[in-house]
C-alpha cells in the first residue's frame, strides 16, 4: 500500500493529473451510456403500454406494422371505451374510497402508537417496538387464507370494507416503524419545554411532534396510499363481484372477457390505474424515496 | 390557563428537588399515568396487529390441520399429503430458483446503477434517478399485465424484433423453461430499483475523504469498490437483499397474472399454488398448509435482518 503511494508522488504530477482527467471524461460516457440501456429495459413495458394504449384496435390486431410506434394515427378511443363501456370507473371509485380510508386508519394508528413507542416508553414498549418490525415482514401471501375465514366470517367477504379491514395490515407496521424513528431524531430538550409550558401528551404530539416530523409523515402517507393502491393479493381473494372490484383486479381479471382479449383497452385501464401513484411519485419524489430508505436506515 | 398549568406542572418539580419522599412517590404516579397514556396511545395498533397478523397466523396452523370441510380435525394429514406430491416438489424447488435468481439480479443491477448514477455529476442524478425508479412505482399487477402483452403469443412485440433479426419466435410463457425466464425478468425488473435506491443512498453516505486517501494513494477503481465501498455498504445491502428474499419468496402478482402457475404447473410459487389450493379449488386448509411452508425460511430471515438492522441503528448513532 505505502509502496504504490511512494511511486504515485514520485510520478510527474501533471501526466497524473491529465490522465486522470480523460479518465474521468471516459468513465462519464461510459456511465451515460449504460444508463441509457438501463433506462431502455426499465422503461421498455411504459412506453409500450402508452403506445398500445393509443393505436386503433385494428391496428393492434393486424400484425403488418412496427408494434412499437404508432402507425395508423393516434386515437383515444381506448380510452373512451374504457370509460364508457366497462366498470373501470367504479373500479376506481372503489379503489379511491378504500385507499382514502387505509391512509387516514394508518396514519392515526401509527402515528399515536409510534409517539407512544419512541418517546414515552412503557413495559414492554421494546419488545412491542421489535414486534411491529417482525410483523412487517410477514407477507400478505401468508395471511390471506386465515384472514379469509375472518372476513368471511365478519360478513364482509366481497365487499370492499373488508378492504379497509384488511389493508392496515400490510401499512401500519412499516409506517409506525419508520414514524418511531423520525420521533426519535426529535431533540428531547423540546418535549422538555413543553412539558414545563403545561402541555399534556396530546398536546405535545399534535403542537410539535407531528409539524417536526412533518416529512416523515408525509413519506409515510405516500407509502400507506401506494400500498394499499397497488394490494393486489387481499381483493384477489376477497373480492369477486364487479360493483365492489377494486383498480388492480378489475384491470386484470373483469376487462378480459371471453378469448378476444381488447389489448388497447386493457393498457389504457393499466395505464389510468397506475396515473394515481405515478403522478404522486412525480411531485412527491423525495419524500417517496425518503419513505423507502427509511426502513433500513433508521433504526 | 396557560399560567395556571404552569405552575402545577413545575411546582411539584420544585418540592422535588428538596423533600425526597413525596418527590418519588408523584414522579411514580406521574410514571404511571403517563405509561398508562402510553398504553393506550399503541392500543389502536395493537389491536390491529394481534387481531389481523398474530391471531391469523396462529389461526391458520390450526386450520391447516382440518379436513377440506373444515369438520374434522386430521392432524399433519395435509402436510403429509402435499410432501408426497410432485407438485408440490416443483413449486418449492420453483419457488428457490426463482427468488434467488431474481434477487442476483436485482442486486447486481442496483449496485451497477447505483454507481453509475453516483458518478454523474451531482445535478444530472435526480433526473436519472426518478426515471429509473419508474418500474417500482407502477403497481406491479399493472405492469405485470404489460409485460404480459409484451410477452402475448401472437403478438408479442419482443417477438417482432426477434423475427426481425432472423431467430425464431420466442414462446415466452408457453414453454415451461422460457415461461419460468420470464416471470424471473419481470422480478428483476420490477426490484432492482429498489435496490437501486437503497445503494445509492448508502453510497451518499460513505465519506468522500476516504476515496480521496485511496486516490492520493493510487487506488484503482476496483481498489476503491473493494476496499471503500463494500466494507462501508455491507450492511445495507445484506439487509436488502434479506429484504427482497422475503418480498420475492413471497411474491404472488407476477405469475398469477402471466401464467397462473402454468405451463403444467412449472411456474408456481408458493403464494400461487396456496391461492390455487385455497381460494380457487376451495380446498382452505391445503391452501393454508401449503403458505405455511413459507414460514420457516421468512423467520430465518426476519431473524437476520432483525440483526442487521440494529447493528445499522447502533452504527449511525
Amino acid at each position: 500500500m505505502s509502496a504504490t503511494a511512494i511511486g504515485m508522488r514520485a510520478g510527474p504530477s501533471f501526466v497524473f493529473r491529465a490522465s486522470l482527467r480523460r479518465n474521468r471524461r471516459w468513465a462519464l460516457i461510459t456511465s451515460y451510456v449504460s444508463l441509457v440501456i438501463f433506462a431502455i429495459f426499465f422503461l421498455i413495458p411504459p412506453y409500450y403500454m402508452v403506445v398500445t394504449s393509443l393505436k386503433s384496435d385494428a391496428e393492434v390486431a393486424h400484425m403488418k406494422t412496427n408494434p412499437w410506434i404508432i402507425a395508423d394515427g393516434v386515437t383515444l378511443d381506448q380510452f373512451r371505451l374504457l370509460l364508457t363501456q366497462t366498470d373501470f370507473l367504479i373500479f376506481f371509485r372503489n379503489t379511491a374510497i378504500v385507499t382514502v380510508c387505509v391512509v387516514a386508519i394508518t396514519m392515526v394508528v401509527s402515528v399515536l402508537a409510534a409517539f407512544s413507542l419512541g418517546r414515552m416508553k412503557f413495559w414492554g414498549s421494546s419488545i412491542l417496538a421489535t414486534g411491529i418490525f417482525l410483523t412487517y415482514l410477514v407477507p400478505d401471501t401468508l395471511l390471506f387464507i386465515p384472514l379469509f375465514q375472518i372476513v368471511k366470517a365478519l360478513g364482509l367477504l366481497n365487499s370492499y370494507w373488508g378492504m379497509v379491514l384488511v389493508y392496515p395490515t400490510l401499512t401500519v407496521p412499516f409506517c409506525t416503524w419508520i414514524m418511531i424513528g423520525y420521533f426519535q431524531s426529535i431533540p428531547k430538550e423540546l418535549d422538555e419545554a413543553a412539558l414545563i409550558d403545561g402541555a399534556n401528551h396530546l398536546q405535545m404530539l399534535t403542537k410539535i411532534f407531528i409539524p417536526v416530523a412533518l416529512p416523515g409523515i408525509i413519506a409515510a402517507a405516500i407509502f400507506a396510499f401506494t400500498v394499499s393502491w397497488a394490494a393486489f393479493v387481499y381483493p384477489m381473494a376477497f373480492l369477486y363481484s364487479a360493483d365492489q372490484q377494486v383498480l388492480t383486479v378489475g384491470t386484470v381479471t373483469s376487462l378480459i372477457r371471453g378469448d378476444v382479449y381488447k389489448w388497447g383497452m386493457l393498457m389504457a385501464g393499466a395505464l389510468l390505474a397506475a396515473a394515481p401513484p405515478l403522478v404522486i411519485y412525480a411531485f412527491l419524489m423525495d419524500y417517496y424515496i425518503a419513505g423507502l430508505t427509511a426502513g433500513a436506515t433508521k433504526g | 390557563m396557560s399560567t395556571f398549568g404552569t405552575v402545577q406542572t413545575w411546582l411539584p418539580r420544585f418540592q422535588g428537588t428538596r423533600l425526597a419522599p413525596p418527590a418519588t412517590r408523584g414522579l411514580r404516579a406521574f410514571l404511571r399515568r403517563r405509561s398508562i397514556v402510553a398504553f393506550l396511545m399503541c392500543l389502536p395498533l395493537i389491536l390491529i396487529i394481534g387481531s389481523l397478523v398474530a391471531y391469523p397466523a396462529f389461526y391458520s396452523i390450526y386450520l391447516s390441520m382440518l379436513n377440506k370441510a373444515q369438520t374434522r380435525f386430521i392432524g399433519l394429514g395435509n402436510f403429509r399429503f402435499l410432501l408426497s406430491r410432485d407438485v408440490f416438489w416443483m413449486v418449492v424447488q420453483q419457488t428457490i430458483i426463482f427468488a434467488c435468481s431474481a434477487v442476483l439480479f436485482k442486486a447486481l443491477i442496483g449496485l451497477v446503477t447505483a454507481h453509475l448514477i453516483n458518478n454523474l455529476p451531482s445535478k444530472g442524478q435526480r433526473k436519472w434517478r426518478g426515471m429509473l425508479l419508474v418500474p417500482w412505482v407502477i403497481p406491479l399487477a399493472l405492469s405485470s399485465l404489460g409485460w404480459w402483452w409484451l410477452f402475448d403469443p401472437t403478438h408479442s412485440a419482443f417477438n417482432w424484433i426477434v423475427t426481425g433479426l432472423g431467430y425464431g419466435e420466442i414462446p415466452w410463457l408457453s414453454d415451461p423453461y422460457w415461461a419460468r425466464f420470464s416471470v424471473i425478468l419481470v422480478n428483476v425488473w420490477y426490484g432492482a430499483p429498489f435496490f437501486l435506491i437503497m445503494y445509492l443512498a448508502a453510497l451518499k453516505s460513505v465519506p468522500e475523504q476516504l476515496y480521496e486517501a485511496a486516490a492520493v494513494d493510487g487506488a484503482n477503481a476496483w481498489q476503491k469498490f473493494r476496499y471503500i465501498t463494500l466494507p462501508m455498504m455491507r450492511n445495507i445491502i445484506a439487509i436488502t437483499v434479506l429484504f427482497s428474499l422475503i418480498v420475492t419468496f413471497s411474491n404472488f402478482d407476477i405469475v398469477q397474472i402471466m401464467t397462473g402457475g402454468g405451463p403444467r404447473n412449472m411456474t408456481h410459487v408458493f403464494a400461487t399454488y396456496a391461492f390455487m389450493l385455497g381460494i380457487r379449488s376451495g380446498d382452505l386448509p391445503l391452501g393454508a398448509a401449503a403458505s405455511l411452508f413459507m414460514f420457516p425460511i421468512l423467520a430465518v430471515g426476519a431473524i437476520f435482518i432483525l440483526n442487521g438492522v440494529r447493528k445499522r441503528g447502533r452504527e449511525i448513532g
